[in-house]
């Protein structure tokens, strides 16, 4: 009885170290170099693995920055300058600054603005709702409003606002990884810079059609007046194919194209309330 | 294999053909075939006749469209088409009622076909004629078979499947002859393949009138056979199925079975195409539906590029109790999003369907009953591929054929939890489909 569980032990530990032993030749024979740098860089990452930066994940960012020797065209959207500039100290080079980006839906075309012309009954998915036909309103170009850019954000900053029937994005949680505009088959929504304080202006439209068709589709319509160029002073502002664009390179936040919109389309958000005869602090 | 049995509500059927007038200004537009959208080679305020060219082909698989209607070329450019979608469209406002020089107008049969196979294929091309089916294929294409590949059957599909659709069943009826020449036309195209012109047995008096037709006229190797009724059965792998006991492999064309389907419309446009020099400009649409009284349905020949709304009032107006109008027929056709879209080659009715027959239930889930799989006429498993869909798998979707679907709508259609499968189904297809192409192009 003892002999058979000693034997059994004594065959089971040589077993073990036999086995240990050819493990250790196969790990020294087929080792992989792996840069430490990666490890490092992926622990500073934000972790989120949401493809913002057009990797499959963090870990692939990571490898890809160690393999490339600069980091221009590297960007994590999520972690910012702060985690690029992490990266950077990692890899001993510098950081290439980018300016924090936030989702921006151009689409004000809300139910009151934008009435609805028929019924859509199908799969409640922008993007089948995309591929069979215009849309349930009269514009072909606006939000469609089954909520794909919700789906799409891993960081739950959009959400579907009830009333209006578009969506809205929360900046504080928006990341600016763009998988919300990848997943709107009406391209609607777009990165722009976030501006100091969030501040931003912006033409809320992306309506192509000629002035009174995008009038008689929606009543916050871009009609490609071109007013609004002709007033900035900034040349931010440049009216192609009957809708109006403000590079947010150049805009200086001075909000005349604003009050200049006949319809409406040009928001401006997050500018202080201010008492309407001082607005300085605007006019950076 | 599958297939669904609904009820086939073809009120139109004893409606005869009428001749809608011309409307005041007619839309053409530029994407009414499969293929490369035609270019226009008018300019504004041109003067055009009936028949005349006003675009040409945009690549190998496009067709010529022509001028359906005589007048002042009054615009090109975008219009909303019936899914509201941006397509070049040619304006002509219509002033008189003048035909293109060479068009024979007279309602004589005629009946020999003097020209060689080439002869026939170029007329059929610079007619414009696509095939009348549903899917508008070039039929000029269709009927040029690939080097190496042999017609051994041209099948003829009068199956006219779809509920409520009654045009085809018109023309076999009042246009019998016309059509059986046009068979032997596309027949003499194929090299003199055999032909097998396939009706569905609910109508009786086509199947009298086109096999009679077929014993005077005299042409050799035309035989008329009966179908089972059933849906989808004039789809094309379904007909090669039930007249020539073949299935068409996944991946492969009919063609690669031998066999050639042309729709009984597209036989009549051959017929005028060659023997009357008549391009595609006019097609038969039926006005039907369920929320229409029986006294307002009509069957109508009309110019294509006749606005939809055109026809709408002519025919009296939108019913009260329509929920939905549909352009083709309720299982295929498309929900019209715009009525003031233009008619194109393919046009084959104006459906009006009250909420009850269309507007779909709440989806639930689904209960795994396979009612879809069962219905499915490719075999395919609905309820699988909306899985794979919505988790976006490609791999595993073209694993599992996705892309032999054939959009006939039979699983939703069979569904008890109104699931919106075809919805979901169609885009992941769309999306292998897309793959599949790119990944030829890489070879």
């Amino acid at each position: 009885m003892t002999n058979t569980i000693i034997w059994t032990i004594v065959v089971l530990a040589g077993l073990g170290l036999v086995l240990a032993f050819v493990l250790y030749l196969i790990a020294t024979k087929f080792k992989v170099e792996e840069d430490p740098r990666i490890d490092e860089i992926e622990k500073v990452m934000p972790g989120a693995n949401c493809g913002g930066c057009g990797y499959a994940g963090c870990r692939a960012f990571a490898d890809a920055a160690v393999k490339d020797t600069t980091l221009e065209g590297h960007f994590c959207p999520v972690g910012g300058d702060e985690v690029m500039t992490k990266v950077a100290g990692i890899l001993g080079i510098e950081a290439v600054k980018k300016a924090p980006q936030v989702a921006v839906v151009r689409c004000n075309g809300t139910c009151e603005n934008r009435p609805k012309t028929n019924i859509y009954d199908g799969a409640q998915t922008c993007r089948i709702k995309a591929a069979l036909y215009s849309g349930d309103t009269a514009c072909p170009y606006g939000c469609l409003g089954c909520g794909d850019c919700v789906a799409a954000c891993q960081f739950g900053a959009i959400s579907m606002d009830p009333q209006t029937g578009l969506p809205v994005v929360d900046d504080s949680k928006c990341t600016g990884c763009g998988a919300c505009s990848k997943a709107c088959p009406k391209h609607v929504i777009e990165l722009r810079n976030k501006g100091p304080r969030s501040m931003r202006v912006f033409v809320s439209c992306i309506n192509k059609d000629k002035g009174a068709v995008a009038r008689k589709a929606c009543s916050a319509a871009c009609i490609g007046c071109g007013k609004c160029a002709k007033v900035c002073a900034q040349d931010a502002i440049t009216v192609q194919d009957n809708v109006a664009y403000i590079d947010f390179t150049k805009c200086k936040l001075c909000k005349k194209c604003v009050a200049e919109c006949p319809t409406g389309a040009i928001h401006a958000v997050n500018f202080p309330v201010l008492p309407p005869k001082k607005e300085a602090g605007n006019e950076q | 294999m599958g297939g669904i049995h609904p009820c086939d509500s073809k009120f139109a059927r004893e409606c005869p053909i009428e001749v809608l007038p011309l409307p005041n200004t007619a839309y053409v537009s530029m994407a009414q075939h499969l293929g490369a959208p035609a270019k226009p080679v008018v300019n504004v305020g041109d003067y055009v006749k009936v028949g005349q060219v006003i675009a040409e082909p945009g690549g190998f698989i496009s067709a010529f469209v022509h001028s359906p209607v005589s007048g002042t070329v009054k615009s090109i450019g975008p219009r909303a088409d019936l899914a509201g979608n941006s397509v070049t469209h040619i304006e002509i406002t219509v002033q008189d009622d003048e035909w293109a020089d060479g068009i024979d107008l007279s309602k004589d049969l005629v009946t020999d076909i003097p020209y060689t196979r080439e002869e026939i294929l170029d007329k059929i091309k610079a007619c414009g004629v696509v095939g009348l089916g549903g899917a508008t294929f070039p039929t000029h294409v269709k009927l040029n078979p690939a080097p190496g590949k042999v017609a051994e059957c041209l099948i003829i599909n009068c199956a006219e499947c779809e509920p409520f659709l009654t045009s085809d069943y018109r023309i076999m009826l009042e246009r019998t002859k016309e059509i059986i020449v046009g068979v032997a036309i596309m027949q003499k195209a194929l090299n003199g393949c055999r032909c097998v012109i396939g009706i569905e047995e609910n109508k009786p008096e086509a199947i009298d009138a086109m096999a009679a037709a077929v014993a005077q006229l005299g042409f050799p190797d035309i035989e008329v056979k009966t179908l089972k009724k059933k849906y989808p059965q004039g789809g094309e792998k379904q007909l090669i199925d039930a007249v020539m006991h073949r299935q068409v492999r996944s991946g492969c064309l009919p063609i690669d079975e031998g066999a050639v389907v042309q729709n009984v419309a597209t036989a009549l446009a051959v017929y005028e195409a060659v023997q009357k020099n008549k391009p595609l400009i006019t097609n038969t649409l039926t006005v039907t539906g369920d929320s229409i009284p029986a006294n307002r349905q009509h069957n109508y020949l009309f110019r294509i590029g006749t606005p939809l709304s055109f026809i709408i009032e002519y025919s009296g107006g939108v019913p009260q109790t329509t929920a939905k109008i549909i352009s083709g027929g309720p299982m295929m056709g498309k929900a019209v999003a715009n009525i003031d879209a233009a008619t194109v080659k393919g046009s084959s009715s104006v459906l009006y369907l009250s909420r009850k027959a269309t507007l779909r239930d709440e989806p639930g889930q689904c209960i795994r009953c396979g009612r879809c799989a069962d219905a499915c006429p490719m075999g395919l498993e609905p309820f699988l591929l909306l899985r794979l869909c919505k988790a976006a798998d490609m791999p595993q979707l073209e694993e599992n054929a996705v892309q032999d679907c054939i959009e006939c709508g039979c699983c939703m259609y069979s569904c008890p939890s109104a699931l919106p499968l075809l919805d979901y189904i169609r885009q992941g297809k769309g999306q292998v489909m897309g793959i599949i192409k790119s990944r030829n192009i890489k070879k």
